[in-house]
């Protein structure tokens, strides 16, 4: 489609561009005290986003020249993106770490990094990619440093940009080999020059690929490129924390669904358990074990942390894992579950998080030292953190139990070769059991009991019920997940 | 195609350097650098394939706003750099270790 035509079907992106202005102009025109109004601009925008988004349902076609497509399969993700900010915006008004700061930039950050993750769900060109993927790595460097005069926060931004350049500019490198290959920046272009490449290129491609894998294995924080997610977690405020171990993350396996479907499968449709075959290298066993040394690694440290909020970093490095696990057999069962997945993820470890902040702006710590007695101080976060550790566990009925249940249950169905995949899974849901009921155990167990009762402030306890009830609910009753997920499984295929 | 590879070449050298300085220095300006050195190497990268590929204007357009991307980068990462060295008195990427497991 040509660019004009085009914008009539960018509504999204434009309002969103929209409110990333009025955001800045109206930060300039109040004091710092007020600053919290910038948040309603951009709440009030989301949600104006997410109208305009699902008028556009089902239309299918590329934008601007082949720059990037409009499909359901996109549609899903921009949602799940705009429901965790949302989450996120209204907790931020919360967050006791930002009042001295001026919260203006931060909700303009925001939403600029909304704007990023859009163009990530759905880019199809390797132009696009990148820059998608540098706006997003860009705000998020700025959001995990924040909290100006709070060393921990500095860190944790030096830490990231570090990382994130440094993963980024190998990727771009990949990204350049593979250009010089195939001649083209346009994933239907490139899957069918590769189609036709002899053997004398396939050394090039393999580094290429590699070095691809690693600016996407950054962004969903997968072995061995997660060393910045403990130390940029903890030191970033909160409210950031979650955020980005929720909605880059789902971007990151948008974007690396869409590579790997498009350009290294069939470039069709889905067929069923079709796998990366373009080399003679054994790509689903390297995903495969990679997937497995994410989780493991994940889970096994998380064991050892002292802080709750360190604990929660590694432990989404885990569910990274997890997910990964059902990259290798690339059918449309895997991208289902991830799909799937990512839903009860969404929910279940932004609540997570919000537990954290909650406590925090009460004890100011974040160590299992200050979550002692707290089930009977504060009886509604303890019973609501309970059930998020129960889910992050994967125990039914919880919304966690039918993530892992579909990411096994399509690994199974892939074939015998991926079995020893799902019983390791299955191992370290065990691993994870502990160090998620240590929580539950210190909250309830230990400390002495106190008999004064703690309310958290209301808009809290609102969010958290927003997070916790879908927790529970979709543990018994997962339809509306299953069949939302199942209409947006239509990929813009592109027809030569 | 023998100046193609020359190209080639020096970019895989620039890049490997850069690659180099990433690990090896400390400083945080002399990481930046050698970040800065990867993408020029991908630009060089970029602009041979075009040139002498016979491949149309992508490469160029890529490697303007890999230019662009790279200079914001640079901004934001100094900018934190700036930052860092307000509060702790050092800008080496190794002392500021707060965070540990």
């Amino acid at each position: 489609m040509t660019n004009l035509q085009s914008l009539d079907l960018f509504w999204p992106e434009l309002i969103i561009t929209v409110v990333i202005l009025t955001a800045l102009i109206v930060d300039l025109c109040i004091e710092k005290s007020k600053s919290d109004v910038v948040g309603w601009v951009l709440v009030i925008g989301l949600l104006i986003t997410a109208i305009a988004i699902w008028n556009q349902d089902k239309t299918t076609t590329t934008l601007f020249t082949d720059m990037i497509v409009l499909d359901p399969f996109a549609t899903f993700f921009k949602l799940l993106i705009i429901l965790s900010t949302l989450l996120v915006a209204v907790v931020s008004w919360q967050n006791n770490e930002l009042d001295e700061y001026r919260k203006g930039e931060y909700f303009t950050l925001l939403g600029i990094l909304v704007l990023g993750l859009f163009l990530m769900a759905s880019s199809i060109d390797l132009i696009m990619v990148y820059i998608s993927i540098e706006v997003v790595s860009i705000m998020s460097f700025i959001l995990a440093g924040y909290l100006k005069l709070d060393t921990r926060s500095n860190e944790a931004g030096l830490k990231y940009v570090v990382y994130g350049a440094f993963s980024s500019g190998i990727m771009l490198f990949g990204l350049s080999i593979l250009f010089g290959l195939t001649g083209s920046t346009n994933y239907f272009i490139i899957q069918k020059s590769l189609a036709g490449l002899d053997g004398s290129a396939s050394a090039a491609l393999v580094m290429a690929l590699l070095m691809i894998l690693a600016g996407f294995g950054y962004k969903i924080s997968a072995v061995p490129f997660h060393f910045w997610t403990p130390d940029v977690y903890e030191g970033a405020p909160t409210t950031i924390t979650a955020y980005l171990s929720v909605a880059p993350k789902a971007a990151g396996f948008a974007i690396i669904i869409r590579f790997f479907h498009q350009v290294f499968a069939d470039g069709g449709a889905l067929a069923d358990a079709e796998s990366l075959s373009m080399t003679d290298v054994p790509w689903p066993e390297i995903i495969g074990i990679l997937a497995v040394a994410t989780m493991t690694l994940g889970n096994l440290v998380a064991i050892q942390q002292e802080s709750i909020k360190r604990m929660l970093a590694y432990s989404s490095v885990a569910h990274a894992g997890y997910m990964m696990l059902a990259l290798p057999v690339l059918s449309i069962q895997t991208v289902y579950a991830i799909m799937v997945y990512l839903v009860m993820y969404l929910f279940m470890n932004l609540g997570a998080f919000f537990v954290v902040i909650t406590v925090k702006n009460k004890t100011g710590g974040e160590t299992f030292d200050d979550y002692r007695g707290l089930g009977w101080e504060m009886p509604f976060i303890g019973v609501v953190m309970t059930l998020f550790m129960l889910s992050l566990t994967g125990l039914p009925p919880t919304a966690g139990f039918i993530g892992k249940f579909y990411i096994f249950s399509a690994l199974i169905s892939g074939g015998s070769q991926y079995y020893w995949l799902a019983i390791v899974g299955g191992i370290n849901s065990v691993i994870s059991l502990y160090y998620y009921f240590h929580v539950v155990k210190v909250m309830f167990l230990e400390g002495e009991r106190k008999e004064t009762l703690v309310q958290p402030p209301e808009v809290m306890s609102g969010v958290l019920l927003a997070t916790a009830i879908p927790v529970f609910l979709f543990g018994i009753y997962w339809n509306p997940v299953v069949n939302w997920v199942q209409n947006s499984l239509i990929f813009y295929v592109q027809t030569m | 195609m023998d100046q193609l590879n020359s190209y080639l070449f020096i970019a895989a050298i620039l890049f490997s350097l850069g690659v180099f300085g990433v690990i090896t220095r400390r400083n945080g300006i002399a990481v930046l650098m050698g970040v800065e050195l990867i993408l020029n190497a991908a630009n060089i990268n970029f602009i041979a394939f075009s040139r002498f590929g016979g491949m149309n204007f992508d490469g160029h357009v890529f490697g303007l706003l890999v230019i662009v991307l790279a200079a914001a980068e640079a901004a934001v990462a100094l900018a934190i750099i700036i930052n860092i060295y307000n509060n702790m008195n050092t800008i080496n990427v190794d002392q500021a270790s707060q965070l540990k497991q």
